[in-house]
């Protein structure tokens, strides 16, 4: 088989190797250990927490459970309405959790929780100039995708639909877009709701998914979660091996020469 | 002394340090991180970072998300 051919070529993203191309959020969940069983079925080796006020009265965290599983924390700026708000916040998490990495949410307004493109391109800017690893999430712009990437980000993170909404990939062809253009790596993310999202995410040509709420708050997490672990590698495989043209009419599979004749 | 520990007033004794703040709403060893007025002050010069009077301090931690 070709290099790859498996669909278990690791996603690089900026040198670092993941053998997963599910990266996994952990906002919605129920409790701990729900959380705990879902990311462990979906095989994540990098799962986004946010950053908030401690709460004197928290039991358990989530970073005992990221450690428990080992997986990686992924910092996010959740809630950021503005660049300086992000920045800081950015800034907080490399103290609080000893990581450069973050995945950079500037929202416009919390009814679609869009990003605002001017904030963020302008906190990408600044992150990246403080020596962060900056994963942006972003619109299903091409264009906004291309400047992201122009001021230094790791990757860029479209989404398929808005945060939590389940709608699924709203916008194919501008995934197609984003995709053709990049040289970093395209994580598709927000918006998915099942694992056929997961799957055409991968189709479509990204190299990882980032969800969260599809896993969190179906009916069954960790069985959710093993059915996306396994979408995006049907997703990847089915990338990886060319699909067939798209015909408007039918194409016999069946040879047609060699038929009984009746008299 | 009053300052703004996440937002609520609290009284601290003059020459409290950041360390003293955030002792008063958490004991957590690690994964905490602090900003006094809007600048990340590190672990390491906590306990030698003196408060004024109102000042602002974020105590931060992580949190589901995402």
């Amino acid at each position: 088989m070709p290099a790859g051919a498996d669909g278990r070529d690791p996603l690089v993203i900026a040198g670092e190797e993941f053998g997963s191309r599910l990266i996994m959020g952990t906002g919605g969940a129920p409790s701990m250990s729900v959380l705990g069983e879902a990311l462990a079925a979906s095989g994540t080796e990098l799962t986004t927490v946010a950053m908030r006020r401690v709460d004197p009265a928290a039991r358990g965290s989530v970073l005992d459970v990221l450690r428990e599983h080992g997986i990686r924390v992924l910092p996010n700026t959740a809630g950021c309405f503005t660049a300086g708000e992000a920045v800081l916040t950015a800034k907080l998490a490399r103290e609080a959790l000893g990581t450069n990495w973050v995945k950079l949410e500037v929202i416009a307004d919390e009814r679609t929780l869009l990003p605002d493109p001017i904030e963020l391109v302008d906190a990408a800017e600044q992150l990246v100039d403080a020596g962060f690893v900056v994963l942006p999430y972003t619109s299903d712009d091409p264009v906004l995708a291309r400047r992201l990437e122009q001021v230094g980000c790791a990757a860029v993170m479209p989404l398929g639909s808005p945060i939590g909404s389940g709608l699924g990939i709203r916008n194919p062809h501008n995934i197609e877009l984003i995709v053709e253009a990049a040289s970093v790596p395209v994580v598709l993310d927000a918006g998915l709701g099942t694992a056929s999202d997961a799957a055409l995410a991968m189709e479509l040509g990204c190299d990882a998914v980032l969800l969260a709420t599809a896993v969190t708050r179906a009916q069954h997490p960790a069985r959710m979660a093993a059915a996306m672990r396994h979408a995006v590698e049907a997703g990847r495989l089915a990338r990886l091996a060319g699909r067939i043209p798209m015909r408007r009419y039918a194409q016999a599979s069946s040879p047609f020469e060699g038929m009984v004749k009746r008299s | 002394m009053k300052v703004f520990v996440n937002g609520e007033p609290r009284d601290l004794p003059e020459a409290a340090s950041v360390a003293d703040a955030v002792a008063a709403v958490t004991d957590a060893p690690s994964g905490v991180a602090a900003a006094l007025n809007d600048e990340v002050v590190s672990r390491s010069a906590w306990a030698a970072t003196r408060l004024t009077e109102a000042d602002r301090l974020e105590v931060l931690t992580a949190v589901q998300g995402g």
